[in-house]
């Protein structure tokens, strides 16, 4: 307590004597008041940091006093984010020091009816023993007679919250230890995006970043609710709407985005492919595309060859299996010219048997030469032609029937598009998980990518495709794969092949000609860096250490494979399956049958606890004191008490520091898997057997510190970063070799520990920068900001127009430069031509953008990587009320992922009896107020207060016609399950007319489970596990229920309501499945 | 200070005027306040056209004022669950949802062929000129700071209540399981170090802008007409203006429609307006009362 204030401190005599005779001013002051300072004035010390939730990677100061974190807000420094932060950004505080954190590992024996405490050491030991049985026992040497060296009984999911460092050693260690299915949120998210963009330009992340968009003269946001779920990185729309542009927003669903867009364009969901093939289909036969570039650039004057067959009245590309329900896709190759893609589908080793009589697929890329290309786009096999023949059907009038979109609304859309592009302006693209959440989500990004090649708008300000991508370090989780298809840097994961070393392997999975054609240095690298000294020449650097894939083992795969039994161990890392999954009821089945369950989060999620209150256990379906499973909860540190790099939307790297100690058994992921590696090691030391050698080989050895010995992430990224035999760090990839000389965790990070400096945590303000903010932390690759910028310059090096220049070359000093870090080889000059033999980088011609492609050209048709057609096509999703009016006979993508399970039925043909059982389109979405499954916001008080419940979005038509009333509830079915939600019936919800009737759709969002503070039903439990074949992402952006006032019923009821419809819509295991 | 056209009892007010304003210099409100030397007037310009309706202010507020969460109410009022200002919500976001007609509005999407739109706004205490809260707390707890905004002294505060009626936006309000009353303090802990408040700071659009008053409300005419220009006839500043009733805004807004369908009172009154014209009335009956009074004595000394 302060002393009393003397008598002439008092207020009536500061009053009397001073100016304030009213005494409502100065004369009133309090001594508190006097003595006020704000909490960030007092702080002993502000620490750098980046928000946790999503990709925009807000940089954050944390303002630390006692060495205690006592107040989060944006760094206003920031070049992406300038100090702004939305409401979870603004919520961190509460988040990671509020007391809905759990502080102690909690067990659940088997059979057990609720947690007990355990001690964390005892915990880890039983986890390590548990690992290193299950280990044993699943081990399996060889699958149909291939080799494959695998451990099929333990799986892992989550990685897109942790840091880069973290899913480094997750994906090191469960590879040496022979794990493949490890997975993500990565998978569910975007993974179509990375075949969308990799197959078309020859990197599967964003081409730029938000801050570019300010530079646009039209922006389309379609399949993004950026407002929403991107506020911050929302600003640079703001900014370039206050600089002149227009903005556009295509979606089912009115949003807060929507309401700022100069046009809100609703559409049926899951029909943007018609839509886009609406678009490009006008540029083509209006020959609006700019076609310098075109020619130029992308590959539409290559020559395909002649057995390659367009999609005819069946709905089929050339190559189709019904068996195998897919395609063989080497007719879609060019003429004379087999090409690797740099994403997607890359193991060629079939094609190339068959094309070439054994040869490996470089040899033949080599052999059968260069592209043949027609530049007068007249060849009838040239790909203009074929894109031209294949789009002509997409007409405005096919649109309105497809889509819903009134012809004169389409009109007004496409007169944007081709007036805003050119060489004087730019059109971008923003796209989030409104795309790539479909059956045939890459096509969608591939639509998106072929129009911006058509009109030029790749590599150039305010051009581009931005791909918002949803976690903090979702980007680092791809490029640092917790992913069971690739290693680090987009390296393919080696499949099971009879006599396959690193040579064929290298060959069959590479192109030749590119920067993909130095693979064998990346590849070699990164092998030297997991297995440092024992990696040689002579055993082929541990080549045959790595597990091998047999098909698709994706996070729905894995599922399957729980519900069979094979899955023993299942590792979540900050990912919450039983909401944000598709089919929440089967990743709970699947759950059940497992052996052991290790939960590493904030809060006791849905995942964690559904053996003791999911809603099977209400039902009565399951019994707790039946169920087998062992269940580990350990409490996970937050971002504020750990230190590490987190990869944002915009492929940027950027390390945040430590401001406080986690407590009692919170731990990082990084000392969790690192201590859990030591565990097994122990164990396994001494062992003879062949199958430990990749775990005891293994370098496995960081610096820790501290009490708790937390490993040292800074270690770690150098690590990732790379060096040379010298032990020198690396400045970049162009460093690496392939004769074991470097070592590097990620080819595509290398360089950013360049010169022994941590580049991700350099912090320039951007008031003393350019709008690409180059010099604040570090993106990849090489820093580059804006992707394939050469193709901002003309094929002779000079900017398409001043108002969009970006990089060009310089004649006097016979380099590259610009505002940006040139995406070409910076002494290269464009007159530059590779001899007829050249490989790798070298035979990059100066006039080359697409550096990773193998042939060096944009992608409008893609000769190989994608695995349901070389162009994008319309079919309807899995479950729609839609017949399919481009394809009649094809209602769905013939070559999608389904799996026939009692619990994952889908609905009939809209034509079939029962077809219209459930009849109404649904498509989901995110709240700017929660985020994803809810685990980081349903817990946080000051975010579930602001949307509290689950609600659906009607329309005021569909709620008179189903007698739905507003704020009151509804149920919701599908085939998978039922749920209820509170009714907002709203005029941003729209019926459609699609054929001559009306098509009514729902919004939902899907942040909602059972537990946490703000509880309501999960959205997931009505969508169908049902995946894009090139990419194995689930369907969840379109979907079709029934509709019913009312709440749902309760216990047993709820299955049996399920069930009558299913028996209403006459379902069965073969409804639906048709290829 | 004489009466502006379309303001009505507003002119009036400011002409007849609150305790305070007559002593009032050029509406700085500090300098009246005792202030000798003091910063410039601080204020919010908080420009809805762009609000994004995303409530970073609200959270923003929430975590530096430590203002406590106020329960799980899903209204059905779009997307509004907070309703309105309060002792626990010091900022608040507004969801208007809105059928309007083509040709008087450019809505960026018809339906059935009528338009629609979806207006967003941010509201927050006014600080106002001429205060009533300030004009009715009796203990001192409400005072004007040097930056010329109107802040509640929690230490002083003995939850009387006066100042809740008096507020003619409905801002100030009493915390039940408290009994003192609480409203926005434009982060006074903030400004006194040089910070900005934590909504503004947070505003990913920067629809909520912190600075000084007569810089923002230049910024603001000049975004009005840029508006104006681009075809957004619709386009309004509420509250900057001192000739309104209460002197003008410390927080002031552009909107897209009347201040009504945002929930705002369309001609806000100190509702102390009338106590000078009161008291004088009062003194007038007391004199007269007095005089009557003496010359009953007088005239019976007669």
């Amino acid at each position: 307590m302060s002393p009393l204030p003397s008598p002439s401190d008092w207020p009536l005599l500061r009053q009397l004597r001073g100016e304030d005779r009213l005494g409502r001013g100065a004369a009133v002051k309090s001594a508190a008041t006097q003595a006020l300072r704000p909490r960030t004035a007092e702080a002993d010390r502000v620490v750098k940091s980046v928000c946790p939730y999503c990709a925009v990677g807000c940089a954050q100061n944390l303002y630390v006093k006692d060495d205690k974190v006592v107040q989060i807000e944006g760094d206003p420094d920031a070049p992406h984010s300038r100090g702004r932060l939305c409401p979870k950004g603004s919520a961190t505080l509460q988040l990671t020091t509020g007391d809905s954190r759990e502080r102690h590992v909690l067990y659940r024996r088997p059979y057990g009816t609720d947690w007990e405490r355990l001690d964390l050491e005892t915990a880890m030991d039983m986890v390590a023993d548990k690992f290193v049985q299950a280990r044993a026992e699943g081990w399996e040497c060889e699958s149909e007679g291939k080799p494959t060296r695998r451990c099929m009984s333990i799986a892992a999911l989550g990685g897109a919250t942790l840091d880069n460092e973290e899913n480094y050693l997750i994906k090191k260690f469960l590879t040496a230890a022979g794990v493949i299915q490890i997975e993500n949120q990565a998978r569910v998210c975007h993974s179509s995006t990375v075949v969308g963009l990799g197959t078309s330009f020859g990197r599967g992340a964003s081409s730029t970043l938000p801050g570019d968009l300010q530079n646009s003269d039209l922006i389309v946001l379609e399949g993004s609710n950026m407002a929403e779920a991107h506020p911050v990185a929302y600003q640079w729309i703001t900014e370039a709407k206050a600089r002149g542009a227009t903005v556009i927003h295509v979606d089912p669903h009115y949003s807060r985005t929507s309401a700022l867009a100069d046009m809100f364009v609703p559409l049926r969901a899951g029909t943007d492919i018609a839509f886009l093939g609406g678009v490009i289909n006008h540029v083509i036969s209006t020959e609006s595309d700019f076609r310098e570039y075109v020619l130029a650039y992308t590959n539409a004057p290559t020559i395909v060859g002649e057995e390659f067959e367009d999609v005819g009245a069946d709905g089929l590309f050339s190559g189709f299996d019904p068996e195998k329900r897919g395609y063989d896709p080497k007719s879609w190759q060019y003429e004379d010219a087999l090409v690797a893609a740099a994403a997607g589908q890359r193991d060629q080793e079939a094609d190339i048997a068959a094309l070439t009589g054994g040869e490996d697929a470089k040899g033949a890329e080599q052999a059968r030469g260069m592209p043949k290309l027609d530049p007068t786009l007249q060849h009838p096999r040239c790909v203009w032609q074929i894109l031209k023949r294949h789009y002509a059907q997409y007409t405005p009038e096919m649109v309105e029937r497809v889509c819903g979109v009134p012809r004169d609304v389409f009109a007004k859309v496409c007169r944007l598009f081709v007036e805003n592009s050119g060489r004087e302006r730019t059109t971008a693209f923003v796209h989030g998980v409104g795309w790539t959440q479909h059956t045939i989500g890459s096509q969608y990004i591939r639509a998106a990518s072929i129009l911006q090649l058509l009109l030029g708008n790749m590599g150039r300000p305010g051009g581009g495709v931005m791909a918002m991508r949803g976690h903090a370090s979702i980007q680092g989780s791809s490029d640092i794969p917790t992913l069971f298809d690739t290693l680090p840097g987009y390296i393919p994961m080696p499949n099971a092949h009879r006599h396959e070393d690193l040579d064929t392997y290298i060959a069959a999975s590479s192109a030749k000609r590119g920067f993909w054609g130095n693979m064998r240095d990346y590849m070699v690298s990164l092998l030297k860096a997991w297995w440092g000294a024992s990696a040689t020449a002579e055993n082929d650097f541990c080549f045959e250490y790595l597990p091998r894939l047999t098909g698709s083992h994706g996070t729905y795969q894995t599922v399957m494979e729980q519900v069979k039994g094979t899955v023993k161990g299942y590792f979540l890392f900050g990912q919450n399956p039983a909401v944000g999954s598709a089919n929440n009821r089967m990743q709970r089945l699947g759950m059940s049958k497992l052996d052991w369950l290790v939960v590493r989060d904030f809060s006791l999620i849905e995942s964690a606890t559904w053996w003791k209150d999911g809603p099977e256990i209400e039902s009565g379906e399951m019994r707790t004191e039946d169920i087998a499973t062992e269940v580990f909860f350990f409490p996970a540190a937050a971002h504020i008490e750990k230190e590490g790099t987190f990869t944002n939307t915009q492929r940027m790297l950027q390390w945040h520091h430590k401001g406080q100690d986690p407590q009692a058994d919170q731990r990082s992921d990084l000392w969790f898997i690192y201590h859990l590696g030591k565990r097994i090691r122990e164990r396994l030391a001494g062992s003879t057997e062949k199958r430990d050698r990749p775990v005891l080989d293994l370098t496995w050895d960081y610096p820790t510190e501290g009490e708790h010995a937390e490993p040292s992430a800074d270690a770690v990224l150098a690590e990732v970063s790379g060096w040379n035999a010298e032990g020198k760090l690396l400045s970049g990839y162009t460093e690496l070799k392939s004769d074991g000389s470097t070592s590097c965790g990620c080819w595509i990070y290398s360089g950013c520990y360049a010169d022994g400096v941590n580049q991700t945590a350099r912090r320039k303000p951007w008031r003393e920068q350019n709008w690409t903010g180059s010099e604040w932390a570090w993106a990849w690759p090489a820093n580059r900001r804006i992707l394939y910028n050469r193709a901002s310059a003309d094929p002779d090096g000079k900017p398409w127009s001043e108002r969009k220049a970006l990089v060009w070359w310089d004649e006097e000093k016979r380099e590259w430069t610009g505002h940006d870090t040139p995406d070409f080889e910076a002494d290269k000059p464009p007159d530059y031509r590779p001899p007829e033999d050249a490989e790798g980088p070298a035979a990059i011609a100066g006039n080359t953008p697409f550096i990773m492609q193998a042939d060096q050209r944009g992608w409008l048709f893609a000769p190989a990587g994608v695995a349901d057609g070389p162009m994008p096509t319309h079919y309807e999703p899995q479950d729609s009320p839609v017949p399919n009016t481009v394809y009649p006979e094809r209602q769905r993508n013939p070559a999608r992922e389904v799996f026939q399970h009692e619990e994952n039925r889908y609905h009939p043909d809209p034509d079939e009896p029962g077809g219209q059982v459930y009849p109404i389109v649904v498509t989901t979405y995110r709240l700017t107020e929660h985020f994803t499954a809810g685990g980081m916001s349903r817990w946080t008080p000051y975010l579930a207060e602001l949307q509290p419940e689950f609600f659906c979005e009607v329309s005021p038509e569909l709620a008179v016609e189903r007698g739905l009333e507003h704020a009151g509830w509804a149920t919701l079915i599908s085939a998978r399950g039922c749920v209820e939600a509170r009714v907002m019936v709203t005029d941003r919800m729209t019926p459609l007319q699609i054929e001559g009737r009306t098509v009514h759709q729902i919004g939902m969002p899907y942040h909602w489970g059972p537990n946490g503070y703000a509880k309501g039903d999960s959205m997931n439990e009505l969508s169908s596990m049902s995946l894009d074949p090139s990419s194995h992402i689930q369907e969840v952006k379109a979907l079709s229920v029934e509709i019913l006032p009312g709440r749902r019923p309760r216990g047993a009821a709820r299955r049996e309501l399920v069930r009558e419809y299913r028996e209403r819509a006459g379902i069965t295991a073969e409804t639906g499945m048709a290829p | 200070m004489s009466g502006a056209p379309g303001i009505g009892d507003g002119a009036a007010a400011s002409a007849n005027a609150s305790l305070l304003n007559v002593l009032l210099e050029h509406g700085e409100p500090a300098t009246s306040s005792g202030y000798g030397e003091h910063p410039p007037r601080m204020g919010f310009f908080t420009d809805t056209s762009i609000c994004i309706g995303c409530k970073a202010c609200e959270v923003a507020c929430k975590e530096w004022n430590h203002v406590p969460e106020d329960g799980l109410n899903w209204t059905g009022h779009s997307h509004d669950n907070t309703i309105g200002l309060s002792a626990d919500t010091w900022r608040h976001v507004a969801f208007i949802e809105q059928r309007v007609p083509v040709g008087e509005h450019q809505p960026n999407f018809q339906r059935e062929g009528e338009g629609f739109r979806w207006l967003m706004s941010s509201d927050v205490c006014k600080h106002c000129t001429h205060a009533a809260c300030l004009d009715v707390c009796p203990t001192g707890s409400l005072f004007r700071t040097e930056f010329g905004t109107v802040v509640v002294q929690q230490d002083i505060c003995n939850g009387c209540g006066y100042c809740v009626p008096a507020c003619p936006y409905g801002v100030i309000d009493k915390r039940e399981d408290d009994g003192r009353v609480f409203k926005c303090t434009l982060c006074y802990d903030r400004l006194g170090a040089g910070q900005e408040p934590a909504c503004a700071k947070a505003c990913p659009t920067d629809s909520i802008q912190f600075g000084e008053l007569t810089e923002l409300r230049e910024r603001a005419a000049s975004r009005v007409e840029q508006l104006h220009e681009a075809g957004v006839v619709e386009a309004r500043l509420y509250g900057e203006s001192p000739d309104d009733g209460v002197g003008g805004d410390g927080a002031f807004f552009l909107l897209l429609d009347e201040p009504e369908v945002y929930g705002l009172p369309p001609d806000p009154v100190v509702t102390t307006r009338d106590l000078p014209r009161m008291w004088r009335n009062v003194g007038i009956a007391a004199g007269a009362l007095v005089a009557g009074v003496a010359t009953a004595f007088m005239g019976a000394r007669r």
